[in-house]
């Protein structure tokens, strides 16, 4: 019986997937000198350092308040901005709104470039650009969240009903009135959503942006560093978590509620 | 509720929003803002234009294709290791799994979240303590930030899936671990190769950050140039970033349409 | 030979699925239930197999009782019971040949099933059933490509290939187009009568139990209210059965 009528009959194809992901593992492993048996040889060094995280600095806990505030408030400005950028960007990035497939296209390709700069170098070089300071780090997530944001609302506008476009069209609106008043209303949920979704993520990530001098926690936390003051940076890290985590919740409340 | 009511908690609502949203504006630090000027906004836009081509390939390992085949290379053994990592976590946290007890996938879940909270950032961080800078700290940030993100994932698929062929295997006198192979894994497995495409594209933009804190990989040069302020160093690297990505999303992109 | 001797089911919240069920089915019966929907022909028939627990009572089939049984003695009796059910069960993107060799899961261990390592008898077997059933052809075709009637052949295909003594049918014809429902009956009787295989059917429509069965049952609130010959099952019985005249567009036909 030939392997070809068993169960195995493609094993070749399998075979294939397996050499190209084992190439891939060696090429990568080579080139980044990834060796596990230091990872072993380190163990005893990274308990140590475990140990030194264990002992969060609770005093620390109250000069914490003002920064971690301030992340927060850095990102619901942020996002604000950002979100109320991306929508008329959004409808100009359909072809449901325009009706004109290369100013679509040419919107889209913009968008998709700015969205793919990751958010942390976006934020240094608006530092050096703008200044250290947490205005730099608004402007930072405004502009991240523009290129999220727009993504998810074009692509709901996209799945959209048509019905009401072409009731508004018939009796004579021009585009603009048929985006307002036919549109909108329908992805209006789902823009709300998007938002606290990139509140989210924009808490997270503003949390590390002050590293490179963005404002907020991130700027406590690289200090902490550079005094090599591990139980600050530990409960500083404890108190991202814990925000982060309460933030998570009440977004998935509310998107469920909006859902 | 009256229609007027309606209306009326919709714009308590709106002012409320407002009022937060001043607030939050005031408190923030907008004196940088001040040192700002257009002209040297206007020099860095043209030199950004201009990107340092000969940077790209010269030949030494230096270059900016070789840190982006690094950052690749980062990525990929990152998303490698999240993913087999991530597996054992995902049959603890999925509830399908366990018949009638409900908190042992809770701890799992819960382990997943903790792993997916923190920035990667903060696991360079750490893990350049540990292994010393360089592009192998890069790989156990990523690799441990994608056990949580994939776990999660994996096991909001594997609670989502069909029973009806698990029920099937039942049925024959299959053990769980036959009825894993036979009936679950076809099931999942398109869609679990599906998502570690997506996450190893996330990867790679990741694997671009961590080099910032010295964590291998383009970010150490780019943050170099920026520091530096050479511009149109500045702009090589990140058109080599956009480009890398972009290319890679189409590779993905395709590979994924072909696994449906 | 299947007995259910006392048999109830009561759920958590009280609802009572079934009460008091005693019944003997005899190896070789094609036996159809009937009965309005939530009237427990489901859970009777899945607790044949124990895919449905019971609270009181015993089933005992060749004199094994399956609702005692542990967990080995449960695998070794349900390898000789197939099921079939509505949606077909397949693993829609696994190959023909691979489901059907599921079937036969129960018989191996752990280590060979995994690595695929089924054995040359076995995948004779799988063709011969397939040739059964009409689909050789189909071998390694992927089972989404299939239409409902080819799937649920690869379904009857698979108990076949368990070499089960009886199979259970959830409802098999439900979500198929009436000739090929017709069909998937005359398959069913064809196994029944050429291998004397017992075939115990859950079924909405009355004029097909009434052509096929050798026995029909009928269950209403969790109890059997009739048992017994097709012919039996006049006018004014399925009246009491139906609680009213939602048969009539079948029959009247």
């Amino acid at each position: 019986m030939k392997i070809k009528d068993t169960v195995h009959f493609q094993w070749y194809k399998n075979l294939f997937i397996v050499f190209i992901i084992a190439v891939c593992l060696i090429g990568s492993a080579s080139v980044t000198d990834a060796s596990f048996s230091e990872v072993f040889q380190n163990l005893d060094q990274m308990a140590a350092f475990l140990g030194k995280l264990a002992h969060p600095d609770f005093s620390y806990i109250p000069d914490l308040m003002m920064p971690m505030l301030k992340t927060l408030k850095m990102s619901a400005l942020g996002t604000v901005i950002g979100v109320a950028l991306a929508i008329p960007f959004s409808f100009l990035a359909t072809t449901v709104a325009t009706q004109n497939p290369i100013v679509t296209n040419i919107i889209r390709l913009l968008l998709n470039i700015i969205r793919t700069i990751p958010n942390l170098l976006l934020a240094a070089i608006l530092v050096a650009v703008i200044g250290i300071g947490e205005a730099t780090g608004v402007i930072t997530i405004s502009i991240f969240t523009f290129g999220l944001v727009s993504q998810l609302i074009y692509e709901s506008i996209e799945t959209i009903d048509y019905a009401p476009i072409e009731a508004a069209e018939s009796v004579g609106a021009n585009k603009i009135q048929t985006a307002v008043w036919s549109i909108w209303p329908q992805i209006v949920n789902n823009v709300a959503s998007y938002f606290f979704y990139a509140f989210e993520i924009n808490v997270r990530a503003s949390t590390v942006l002050g590293y490179v001098g963005a404002g907020g926690i991130g700027v406590t936390l690289s200090a902490s560093l550079g005094l090599f003051r591990y139980d600050r940076v530990s409960i500083i890290i404890i108190s991202i978590f814990i925000v982060v985590l309460i933030v998570d919740a009440l977004s998935e409340a509310i998107r469920r509620r909006l859902a | 509720m009256t229609k007027n009511q309606t209306k009326i908690n919709k714009w308590i609502v709106i002012i409320l929003v407002i009022a937060l949203l001043w607030f939050c504006a005031y408190d923030i630090d907008w004196s940088s803002l001040a040192f700002f000027s257009w002209g040297s906004l206007k020099s860095t836009l043209i030199s950004l234009m201009q990107p340092e081509w000969s940077f790209f390939y010269n030949g030494s390992s230096e270059d900016v294709f070789s840190l982006m085949l690094m950052t690749i290379g980062i990525a990929f053994i990152g998303t490698f290791i999240g993913t087999v990592l991530c597996l054992p976590f995902v049959l603890l946290a999925s509830r399908n799994l366990w018949k009638n007890n409900t908190i042992i996938p809770r701890i799992g879940k819960f382990i997943l979240d903790v792993l997916r909270s923190f920035p990667e950032l903060v696991y360079a961080i750490i893990f350049i303590k540990v292994v010393g800078p360089g592009p192998f700290a890069g790989v156990l940030a990523i690799g441990v930030h994608q056990i949580g993100m994939l776990g999660k994932l994996f096991t909001e698929e594997m609670e989502r899936m069909d029973e009806a062929p698990v029920e099937a295997c039942h049925a024959v006198g299959a053990n769980g671990i036959q009825t894993m192979f036979y009936a679950r894994l076809p099931q999942l497995l398109p869609i679990y190769a599906s998502l570690i495409l997506n996450h190893f594209e996330i990867g790679v933009r990741s694997a671009s950050t961590l080099g910032l804190v010295g964590a291998g990989g383009i970010g150490a040069t780019l943050i170099f140039a920026i520091q530096g302020r050479r511009w149109s160093r500045v702009s090589i690297v990140l058109l080599s970033i956009i480009v890398t990505v972009f290319l890679l999303d189409l590779l993905t992109g395709y590979i994924r349409k072909k696994l449906r | 030979m299947i007995v259910f001797d006392h048999v109830s089911k009561t759920y958590d919240n009280g609802v009572k699925g079934l009460i008091d069920v005693n019944l003997t089915i005899n190896d070789g019966d094609f036996v159809s239930i009937i009965g309005l929907s939530g009237a427990g022909k489901s859970t009777l028939l899945r607790a044949i197999n124990r895919l449905n627990n019971i609270t009181e009572g015993e089933i005992t089939i060749d004199g094994a009782s399956i609702s005692k049984a542990n967990k080995k003695q449960l695998r070794l009796i349900r390898r000789h019971i197939g099921l079939i059910s509505q949606q077909f069960n397949l693993v829609k993107r696994s190959t023909v040949q691979k489901n059907i060799l599921s079937g036969r899961l129960g018989y191996y261990s752990t280590f060979k099933s995994v690595f695929g390592l089924f054995s040359k008898e076995d995948y004779e077997l799988c063709n011969q059933v397939l040739e059964k059933v009409g689909l050789l052809d189909k071998l390694h075709e992927r089972c989404d490509n299939l239409s409902g009637g080819q799937q649920q052949r690869v379904s009857i295909a698979r108990t076949l290939a368990q070499q089960a003594n009886i199979i259970l049918a959830d409802e098999p014809v439900a979500s198929l187009d009436p000739v090929t429902s017709r069909e998937i009956m005359e398959e069913l009787k064809n196994i029944n009568e050429t291998m004397g295989k017992t075939v115990i059917i859950n079924i909405h429509s009355v004029e097909l139990a009434k052509q096929f069965s050798t026995r029909i049952i009928a269950l209403q609130d969790g109890r059997v209210v009739f048992d017994g010959n097709p012919d039996d099952l006049t006018h004014d019985v399925l009246t009491m059965i139906y609680k009213g005249n939602a048969f009539l567009n079948e029959s009247e036909k």
